[in-house]
Order: C-alpha cells, then structure tokens, then sequence
C-alpha cells in the first residue's frame, strides 16, 4: 500500500523510507512559528527548561499580529517579550510593526514556507501552507518550545480523506464557499486528525489564494492539515517568491484513503456558517431576513489581495447601507500597500468602511470591532464560537468576502450577484 | 497516581474561545488567567470548581485555537482530569504536553452525572462513578506519551532523551 502526500513528507522529513497511519515519529522541522499570543508562553518554558539556544535563528518565525499595533498595556508586555527573545536569539525571521503581517498571510507571500516543507506553528491555522504542497499544522506554546530548541517534533502519522474535485467555481463563489461547504458536509470533527488531500481536475481552476483559505480552514474540521498536491499554480507562485528551493511529493497512486469525497466545485453556491458552529452553513440566498449590524473583511483565512479584489468589485461606487459598520483589513503591509495603489483604499473610505492596518484582531474578540450584546457581524473570519467576537450573546455569520461585501451594501445577509 | 472529585458536565464541541476567551489573553500568567476558565458557558465554573474535580464532556473537546492557555486554566483551577468522548487533537496534545490528564472514554462521557462523585486512576485508565457505583474503562495512553507524561511534560521528555541531548549538545 502507499502513501499519502502528507505521509510522504512526514517519511521525509523522519529519514524513514516509509511510514504508515498511527506510527508515532519523530521529524524534522523547516519552519518553527509563533505570534504575539503563543510565543511568551512558549518563552517561558523555553527559559524553564534552561535552553539557551534556539536550533537554527533562520528556521524560527515570530510574527506580533494578534494585538498590535498593541492595544494595551499587558498586550504590549507580551508583544516587548517576544521582540527581547527574537533580538538575543538573532531569529533571523521576526516581524514587528510596519513589516508584519497576518501571519498565514505573510509567510507565504514573504516565501518562507515552501512546498514540500515540514512546519509547526504555535498557532491553529498553521495549516493553510498545506496550499503549498508543505505539510504544516498547528501546535501550542509547549511544542513550539521544544521546536526551537531541538528543531524536531513528534507527529502520530494521520490517515487521510481525499476529497476530488472536480468542475469550477461560478464567479460570485470562492475558496471560503468550497471550504464551509466541505465543513457543513463533514461537521466540524468530520477529519479529526486526519489530512484532507485535496486532489482531482478542480485543482488547477482554483488560485492560490483560493487554496491557501481552504487549507486555512482544514482546522475547523478538526484536521491535522490540509493539502494541496504541487502544479503550475504553485510553482507559478513560489517563482522568485521561495526562499529555499521548492521540494515536490506526490501522493502514490495507490495510497490508501479512509474515504473519498466528491466535490462539483460548479455545484457550489454562496454560503453562510450560522452561530456557533462553522458547521452550521446553509445558502446565503435562504438568509436574507438577517439583518447585521457589522461586517469584517479580512484575517488569515481572507485578507489576501484576491479577497480585497473581490470587496472592490462589489464596494467600488457604492454605498454601505445605513447602519452597518464595515471593516476591511488587508493581510499583510504588502497587500494594504496594493490597496493603496491601486486605488482600492480610497474605494473603501468613499463606500464608508473603515481600513485597518494588517492585525487578527476582531476575529477573536481582541480589539478593531468587538461586539455588543445582541450584535450581529457578518465576517468573512474562521469561527463563530460563542463570544468570538465580543459578548456572548452577539453572533457571528461566516461568508465569503463576496457575500460579506454584498451583505455590507445590503444591510442583511445576501450573496453577490 | 488517582484523582477525585465532583463532576462538571458539558457537551458537544467545547472550544477553547469558551474555555479562556481571547480578550483575557493579553497575559500569559496562569494564575491570573484561570479567574476566567469557562466563563462563557459557565460563569459558576471557577467558583465551584474544586481541587481533584473532574471535566465530562462529548465530543471534540477543546477545539479551535490552539492556545496552551486552555488546558493550563483548567489544570491551574484545580481540576483533576477531564474525561471526554473525544478531544480536538491540538487541546489533546497541549493537555500531554503541559501534564493535564485527559482521557477518552465514550461510555463514561455519556453516562456520568453533573455532580456525581468521580474517582480516576491514570495508572489503569479505570473511571469510577461512586455516585452511581459504575465502573469504566478508558483507552490507555500509547508508550511514547507515557514517557512525556511520566518525565513531567515534553521539555523534560526531550531533555531525556538521547537525539536531544545530540542535537543540542552540538552547537553549545
């Protein structure tokens, strides 16, 4: 029997000719990440445990975007703790503000993850570099510790759901609509610690940051990464972007699957996640008596120059509907300067949003649009908990930055036409 | 090695945005984070908890974020061990790596009362309900995590063991 693409790179990266699903291993890393959050907790163990030196200052990744610009005193401790730790140790990759980005956002545009990589990440959504053709997934503090001390990570090999895609995406769609769909269809422990491969002839229709928000998103359904098998669209991307040189795995032919899942991209219509499960998804179309109060384009899984695009389109000459607060929020200072450039910053002020610089903030109820008491945000963020956003008793709608532009104009839930 | 205690009872998909909302985590302290464990699903929680009280829960346990902070709250509160029908693999592997114990166990997870008396023994995997004099058996852990559990967490573990000591030793 073979092995799945993510096995493939696991065995790799273990010096092991071959690994099979449920064997324990000890791997290799490439990518070692923390933010502004998981890092002082990663820190002190680092600390407690009498290290002294991180195992490569080229390998390590420490990004502040969670609560900076800081937005207050104690936020501004952790963010001076990380910043302390990244000088003594040189981490060569260590981004502040003014440079920083969301950090799904930022390393793959920077090119320091790369196809073929082994990473971990003190952070859920370290995932999305499975876009890449890397094997990547998030970790807590403790293990980023040890990663950066021994630059190696222990992995129970996971079996994998290949989901084949075929068909391609109508124009009002994007990867946030193939993504919620999936979770809606498999329920948010539906590949509990297991890969989703995504394969088949609807790979090649869908961009990169398509990919790179459906890889995100592999958490919310409980995986231990997503993946995307490497072609032109990758290569395409990582051309003069990769700072190391691109590795490419194939899953084996006959690799075994727990189950195969068929997925008519062309089928997909604009969907929304209702509180409080991401699970919870049904056509935007069969929404629109909800009224929303505010709406958030932006975070790791859609701040991305497509999705900035897409909010243009729809928002360019118009205007926000009364009552209805609309925050944009570029990924990365690369993204928010295009904005800027291209003239789409000043298309956002003219429709009355507000644009922030590149920060996770009101994703998870940080700061730069918390929510009141029966409050109700359409956002085209990764969860919709209770409390995410801001009191408990407010809601979260997840969408597509095409059905939360649209529902921006509208004042209540509605897909783009 | 055992604990016992009255059991706190929650259900399906219990995220870790409930455990320790986000607005608490511009700190890193343990102490003063656990004032909030549960909050949002249970104000109580923290007032009521007791040293050596167990967690039941269903499904999927701990999902979403994979901040450390959660399963820290819950151990720093006192809490003894949380039983679950499953846990969302990266709560289930901060929970080994920073010494809560946890296990999984269907049964137990369904039919424990909220307030029952629970005594577990981490040595056999065995739950008792003494409310109800029901016995369960939870899966034990493979070897491996044993080791990191049984060396006090994974720094120590790695610490340990021989490829580290390698892989450090080098460069110092």
């Amino acid at each position: 029997m073979g092995m799945t693409m993510t096995q493939k790179i696991l065995a790799a990266h273990a010096g092991l000719e071959k690994v099979e699903a449920g064997q324990l291993i000890s791997a290799k890393l490439d990518i070692v990440l923390g933010n502004d959050i998981t890092t002082p907790v990663a820190v002190r163990e680092f600390e407690k445990a009498g290290f002294d030196r991180v195992f490569d200052r080229d390998k390590v990744v420490i990004v502040l975007d969670h609560f900076v610009p800081n937005k207050d005193i104690k936020a501004a401790q952790q963010s001076k703790t990380c910043r302390e730790f990244a000088c003594t140790h040189c981490v060569s990759h260590f981004y502040d503000v003014g440079k920083m980005g969301i950090e799904h956002a930022l390393l793959p545009e920077q090119g320091i993850v790369t196809a073929g990589d082994c990473i971990i990440g003190a952070d859920s959504h370290t995932c999305t570099y499975g876009a890449l053709g890397a094997f990547s997934t998030g970790v807590g503090s403790t293990d980023m510790a040890a990663g950066m001390a021994a630059g190696t990570a222990w992995f129970k090999v996971p079996s994998a759901i290949r989901f084949n895609l075929t068909g391609q995406l109508a124009p009002n769609c994007s990867g946030k609509d193939v993504i919620l769909t999936i979770i809606g269809r498999i329920g948010v422990d539906g590949a509990l610690y297991k890969s989703m491969e995504f394969t088949g002839s609807g790979v090649r229709t869908l961009s990169m940051d398509d990919r790179l928000c459906i890889c995100n998103m592999a958490i919310e359904a409980g995986a231990k990464n997503g993946i995307f098998p490497v072609d032109a669209v990758t290569m395409a991307y990582l051309e003069g972007r990769s700072k190391r040189k691109p590795v490419v795995f194939a899953a084996d032919e006959d690799a075994a699957y727990e189950k195969v899942i068929e997925i008519n991209l062309s089928e997909i219509v604009p969907v929304v996640a209702k509180p409080h499960l991401p699970e919870n998804t049904c056509p935007a179309a069969a929404l629109h008596d909800i009224r929303i109060d505010q709406v958030v384009i932006g975070s790791c899984t859609n701040g991305r120059l497509e999705d900035m695009e897409a909010a243009w389109r729809i928002l360019n000459g118009k205007k926000i509907a009364d009552g209805v607060r609309c925050i944009i929020i570029p990924g990365t200072m690369q993204i928010l300067r295009e904005c800027v450039e291209r003239g789409w910053y000043t298309a956002f002020i003219d429709a009355g949003a507000v644009v922030s610089t590149p920060t996770c903030g009101p994703c998870l109820g940080g700061y730069m649009g918390v929510l009141a008491e029966g409050e109700r945000c359409i956002s085209t963020t990764n969860r919709n908990f209770v409390g995410r956003m801001g009191h408990t008793r407010s809601e979260v709608y997840l969408a597509s930055p095409q059905t939360a532009a649209a529902s921006a104009l509208a004042g209540y839930i509605c897909e783009a036409e | 090695m055992y604990t016992q205690g009255k059991a706190f009872k929650y259900a399906d998909n219990v995220d870790t945005d409930v455990i320790i909302p986000a607005r608490y985590l511009n700190t890193p302290d343990a102490k003063e984070l656990s004032l909030h464990c549960m909050e949002d699903i249970d104000a109580d929680f923290v007032k009521r908890v007791s040293k050596g009280d167990v967690i039941v829960a269903g499904w999927n346990f701990g999902c979403g974020s994979s901040r450390e902070h959660a399963p820290l709250v819950i151990k720093t509160c006192g809490t003894g061990c949380v039983i679950a029908k499953s846990f969302a693999r990266i709560f289930y592997r901060n929970a080994i790596n920073i010494g809560l114990p946890i296990l999984e166990c269907e049964q137990a997870a369904a039919e424990i009362g909220a307030g029952d008396e629970v005594k577990v023994n981490f040595d056999t995997g065995e739950i008792k309900d003494l409310t109800t004099g029901k016995s369960y058996q939870a899966q034990p852990f493979p070897q491996f995590i044993q080791h990191i559990i049984t060396s006090g967490g994974l720094l120590n573990s790695l610490k340990e063991s021989s490829t580290m000591k390698e892989s450090y030793t080098k460069d110092v």
